[in-house]
């Protein structure tokens, strides 16, 4: 057989490789020893908002309808004070070509790898972006490969990543289909390298900025149907391409006073590498297992500069529990006619506890929904966690145990936005901002100013941070 | 001896990436006892046995070699049972709109 080349081989191969295939010189846009120019380093790709709508037109992507949840609002006001309970809307990002707000982030990608002359594109995902990209792809007649983490070592496929290998296999895509790891990346770069395709990566400055639309219709839409712009965006949150580009686009669009909320399922205690954990997540993402690693030090991803930067937009950060997402999902079915999810039933969930905080003439907005089906379903999730041994119940969601019990509330009243302290995330940032570099760097001025930038704080706190952090090491 | 497959069926193939010992060095403990295993799907380029090597072209107009282990694999993921837990929530909410309506 064939030797494969080692791990260790490759990924240090990768500066090369990303370079190539991105078609983006990120040291150009170096300004110091953490620094960069994040502002130019998206500028420069030509991509406004208007440029962009009239890309992603052409193939139907985006002009996505506002439905306003009527009846869930009233639900939500029945557990209300007096007074209480804001308007929530919904943006139904499922009416997008492949089913989800990722048509978004892929079109701007296929097109500019169809602009560039690459032969095809590939990512490494296996949630909905791999759908959008092959979608995309077969619209621009480009070839396309999908790298996927999609089965334990039990050959046991995660439903809902089975129903992409379908949706992207039926876009005519090839589909590379690994078991659990985080070596998907080298595989990923193995085929970069192979194939000399143009890498669509979640992270790149395209993937971000064809989300801008979003947030700018959605204000557009708000404002035209109620006179107002939204009070607060809920946006499910993974690797912050969603909170970013929502919350630009909100601000191109005037909304400044709008108050960003990244919601994400609380999987806390489950590994994310773990072949023993990946089927026992109920979720593929939206969930911490991604957020806070992504929130916490962005530059993990698989180009050198991660074009989400999600600390830099959020006012909140919210978690909710695995069966208040599950309740969500089905009151969206049996009380409003849609069948959706289960991305961006995240944040519906954390939206029934937002709202109920509000005044009634405020507005909620959750920003998209995705197609379900077979697989995408909680009957599929829930069934898979019974089969493996997961607890299945009604009750408080106080008691949801990610990987051991899924609680699934018996009243909207129990359903909880829990807050995830901002200090302690950029605490965190900061703290992975100084272990990225080489011991006794010194930061500049440009530094200072980026991490405060990047921390939504000031030079004064990134100071007394990284200070403690020296003292306590 | 089993009947080789016709080059052109739509199959899929597996092959060990990385095996135990050589995965990355950040895996945990769980996942390092275990190889990284792939699976694609394609054409078969040349008449194979089930079970034996084989070489696919891809819908991406790639030549991959693996084992071959499924001659077109079916889509098996779906649904399942109706969740007892979820089926009364509906009329629970429906319930506490009514109820929200007799009280104004």
């Amino acid at each position: 057989m064939r030797k494969e080349p080692s791990y260790q081989e490759i990924m240090a191969e990768r500066a090369e490789v990303m370079k190539a295939s991105v078609g983006i010189d990120y040291a150009r846009y170096a300004t110091g020893a953490l620094a960069f120019d994040y502002e130019r380093l998206l500028a420069d790709t030509g991509y406004d908002i208007e440029t962009a709508s009239e890309v992603q037109a052409r193939t139907a992507v985006g002009a996505t309808p506002l439905v306003e949840l009527t009846n869930l609002t009233e639900l939500v006001r029945a557990t209300a004070g007096p007074g209480k309970g804001a308007r929530i809307f919904v943006k139904d990002e499922a009416a997008n070509p492949s089913g989800s707000f990722k048509d978004r982030r892929a079109s701007l990608s296929v097109h500019e790898a169809r602009r560039r002359g690459y032969p095809g594109v590939a990512a490494a995902t296996s949630g909905n972006y791999g759908a959008a990209v092959a979608s995309q792809a077969a619209k621009a007649r480009l070839a396309c490969v999908i790298v996927q983490e999609a089965f334990d070592s039990a050959g046991l496929a995660q439903p809902e990543i089975a129903e992409k290998t379908r949706a992207c296999e039926g876009y005519g895509a090839e589909v590379i289909r690994l078991s659990v790891g985080p070596e998907i990346f080298y595989v990923f770069l193995r085929v970069l390298k192979e194939t000399g395709f143009f890498n669509a990566s979640l992270y790149t400055p395209y993937s971000v900025l064809g989300i801008e639309t979003l947030g700018f219709e959605l204000a557009e839409q708000v404002r035209a149907r109620t006179g107002r712009y939204p009070d607060v965006v809920i946006a499910t949150h993974a690797g912050g391409g969603n909170v970013t580009g929502t919350a630009r686009g909100l601000r191109k669009a005037g909304a400044l006073e709008t108050e960003m909320v990244a919601a994400s399922v609380d999987l806390s205690g489950l590994s994310m590498a773990s072949d023993r954990d990946f089927n026992r997540k109920s979720f593929t993402t939206g969930h911490t297992g991604f957020a806070v690693p992504f929130t916490t030090w962005p530059d993990r991803a698989d180009v050198p500069r991660n074009a989400a930067r999600p600390l830099r937009y959020m006012d909140r950060f919210v978690t909710v529990t695995q069966g208040e997402v599950f309740y969500a999902t089905q009151v969206l079915a049996e009380l409003e006619g849609l069948q959706r999810g289960p991305a961006g039933n995240t944040s519906l969930a954390a939206a029934f506890d937002i709202a109920r905080n509000l005044d009634e003439d405020q507005i909620v907005v959750v920003q998209e929904t995705e197609y379900t089906g077979a697989g995408k379903h909680p009957l599929a999730q829930l069934n898979l966690a019974r089969r493996l041994g997961i607890e299945v119940r009604r009750g408080d969601p106080r008691e949801n145990k990610p990987g051991s019990r899924i609680v699934i509330p018996e009243h909207p009243s129990q359903i909880r936005a829990v807050e995830v302290d901002l200090d302690r995330i950029r605490r965190a940032y900061l703290k992975n901002a100084l272990g990225s570099l080489p011991e006794g760097t010194r930061l500049s001025a440009a530094d200072l100013e980026f991490l405060a930038a990047e921390t939504r704080s000031n030079q004064a706190y990134v100071e007394r941070i990284l200070d403690e952090l020296a003292k306590t090491g | 001896m089993t009947e080789p497959i016709a080059q052109g069926t739509w199959v899929e193939i597996h092959r060990i990436v990385l095996p135990a010992g050589e995965r990355a060095p950040q895996v945990p403990e769980d996942t390092r006892r275990v190889p990284l295993e792939m699976r694609v799907k394609g054409f078969l380029a040349a008449p194979a046995e089930l079970g034996g090597e084989a070489e696919i072209l891809t819908p991406a107009d790639r030549r991959l070699k693996g084992r071959l282990i499924e001659v077109n694999p079916a889509y098996t993921h779906g649904f399942g049972p109706p969740i007892p837990e979820l089926l009364p929530i509906g009329e629970e909410a429906r319930a506490i709109l009514r109820n929200r309506g007799r009280i104004r």
